[in-house]
């Protein structure tokens, strides 16, 4: 999958999980999602699931940081780097 | 067994009896033994009481939980002062409000934390001394802030205050409808009785390992802490982020070989469902306690599953009276069993009694809200009489504490927990008024109307603002989730957001809540 096709799997997620009724555009690529609350402990798990049953992917629970999932773009590079 | 007078008692007791066994574990900052924590608490006590602390006094603790945080807690009470512990990853503006609210005269509080503080008390022209650590670990920062204070210890160390059984020991803030939080004092006597309570039913022992899940400002800590401690058990503390992982945490539980474990149902369900229980050995583990919210019955029936052994006890009580009521799950929960388990029966040192709107006693087996009367319950909260008053049943000689939930004696006499009667609700064992995230909302330069609801489900509790604008534009979601954020405690940010023209109306003019429930 290339990577702006992950992004925009993760990006539909997210608004219709955790943002219903936002504009699209106002979620970008940058936006942190852990930090500001918009993704809390629990959602993030969820977010979890759903990359190991998108992309077949494992992610150890020390990998579920914010480092590796606060932005679209984080998530595109860790999703990458476990695909790789 | 004796009973307990004063709580700092206890750990002084302990550590006679067992100076050399670890009291405090913490996940990756070391441990703290007996003897070390009391002579550290007393150095506190020196240290606070050179600083003018003594009875009557309120000394606040910002910081990580930790070793550093358990001897101050101990500390502040030897010199007898009332402990104000606070969430330290709350918004610094919410702390300030709450030091400043109960006047502490000492904080002690981290190095990280210290400078936003100061900012906030300076507005308001609120001064209080600190003792500023550099950092928390097993006490380690702790001891050497004090070194620096008082490099030689004093020739002869003062004694720990010998409160009466109504002197404050604790001050815990909560959610208050107003947008501000408020304090609910609890005495020596309070605690006590609670915990005399746990050593009835609990039997710990010096070979037992306590969890310590909760956070030191929640009031699941007391048992945690002082059930623990009385017995020279062994209080392992969880860090704040590896209390939210399931997948961690579930592999630390059995590495920690914990024997008791207490915390809100929201992380149990989260280590049933996502911690993979059947990989690893949790042979030590012989209780498990919950309280804070309703366990849903299927997540409870996956971890009983899961970790068949144990004893499951559901303790039910506000902050107010901590634990007034509790109930042994059965070995078997029936596979048709599709409600959640009843808060059960009375403790022995809480009276019950439900009554009806005017305060009249209902037929047993009628619904009503649940009063407690009692040993444990609260001396009041700080600085609010009419809260204070208006918290008891009106007309009566016994202080009847009106917990606000209404409840049904089941026929085996069993309370069975139906709802509230306000607009409090339990999210992740937190106590949530919706009326202060709707004064948070308000402060928003640009919301004209804001109204919070709960709409529980099957998973959990999520919290929905509607909102409306000064000059009807929409705001963006992402943006009030920060704004909130900003301005409240993480576990208060709604999950939901809904922007309307204008929120529905009652006839007389009032937001209609009722209306909006319909509103999906």
């Amino acid at each position: 999958m290339n990577p702006q096709d992950i992004k925009t799997t993760v990006k539909t997620f997210i608004l219709s999980e955790y943002l219903p009724g936002e504009d699209p555009a106002a979620l970008t690529d940058t936006t942190p999602l852990m930090t500001t609350g918009i993704l809390d402990s629990i959602a993030v798990l969820k977010v979890v699931t759903f990359l190991e049953d998108q992309f077949h992917i494992t992610i150890e629970p020390h990998e579920a940081v914010v480092e590796n999932l606060n932005t679209l773009s984080d998530i595109e590079r860790f999703v990458m780097s476990k695909e790789a | 067994m004796m009973a307990t007078r004063a709580l700092h008692q206890l750990l002084d007791v302990s550590a006679s009896r067992f100076p050399d066994k670890v009291a405090v574990e913490e996940a990756e900052s070391g441990s703290i033994r007996y003897g070390e924590l009391a002579h550290l608490s007393d150095r506190v006590r020196d240290r606070l009481r050179r600083m003018g602390v003594g009875p009557g006094d309120r000394v606040a603790i910002c910081m990580r939980k930790s070793g550093d945080a358990v001897a101050s807690i101990f500390g502040i009470m030897k010199a007898g002062a009332a402990y104000v512990p606070v969430d330290s990853t709350a918004p610094a503006s919410r702390n300030a409000f709450i030091f400043h609210n109960c006047a502490v005269k000492v904080l002690i509080v981290e190095v990280r934390l210290a400078e936003a503080l100061r900012l906030e008390f300076r507005q308001v022209g609120f001064a209080p001394e600190m003792i500023v650590l550099e950092g928390t670990g097993a006490g380690v920062p702790l001891t050497k802030a004090l070194d620096q204070l008082d490099p030689v210890s004093p020739a002869s160390p003062v004694l720990s205050a010998v409160p009466d059984s109504s002197q404050l020991a604790y001050i815990l803030y909560t959610s208050g409808s107003t947008g501000r939080p408020k304090g609910v004092m609890l005495s020596h006597g309070n605690a006590a009785s609670f915990i005399d309570w746990c050593s009835n039913v609990f039997r710990p022992n010096e070979h037992d390992r306590f969890s310590s899940h909760a956070p030191f400002h929640f009031d699941l800590s007391i048992l945690d802490i002082y059930a623990s401690l009385k017995h020279g058990a062994t209080l392992v503390l969880v860090e704040q982020q590896l209390g939210k992982e399931p997948g961690r945490l579930a592999q630390w539980i059995a590495d920690k070989k914990l024997t008791v474990w207490y915390s809100a149902p929201s992380i149990l369900s989260l280590l049933a469902q996502f911690g993979k229980l059947d990989q690893y050995d949790y042979s030590s583990l012989r209780l498990v306690l919950f309280a804070g919210e309703v366990f849903p019955i299927k997540y409870l029936k996956l971890l009983k599953f899961l970790w068949p052994h144990p004893r499951y006890f559901n303790l039910y009580g506000p902050t107010e009276t901590n634990v007034c009521t509790f109930y042994e799950v059965p070995r078997l929960v029936a596979e048709s069993q599709t409600e959640p388990v009843p808060i059960g029966k009375a403790c022995p040192h809480c009276e019950p009694l439900v009554v009806d709107e005017v305060g009249i006693e209902v037929a047993q087996g009628a619904e009503g809200e649940l009063c407690i009367a009692g040993p444990s319950v609260l001396e009041g909260y700080w600085n609010l009489p009419e809260n204070t008053a208006k918290a008891f049943l009106p007309g009566r000689d016994t202080r009847w504490y009106r917990t606000g939930d209404i409840v049904v004696e089941l026929p085996d006499g069993n309370y069975k927990f139906l709802g509230r009667r306000d607009r409090m609700i339990k999210k992740r064992g937190y106590r949530i008024e919706l009326g202060e995230i709707e004064v948070a909302l308000y402060r928003h330069p640009a919301i004209k109307e804001a109204a919070v609801l709960a709409l529980p489900d099957d998973d959990g509790v999520p919290i929905k603002a509607f909102t409306s604008t000064r000059n009807g534009s929409k705001l963006s979601i992402i943006e009030l989730k920060k704004f909130c954020s900003e301005n409240l405690p993480l576990y208060m940010v709604p999950d939901l957001f809904c922007s309307l023209e204008s929120l529905p109306k009652t006839s007389t003019d009032k937001i209609d809540y009722q209306k909006l429930k319909t509103m999906k």
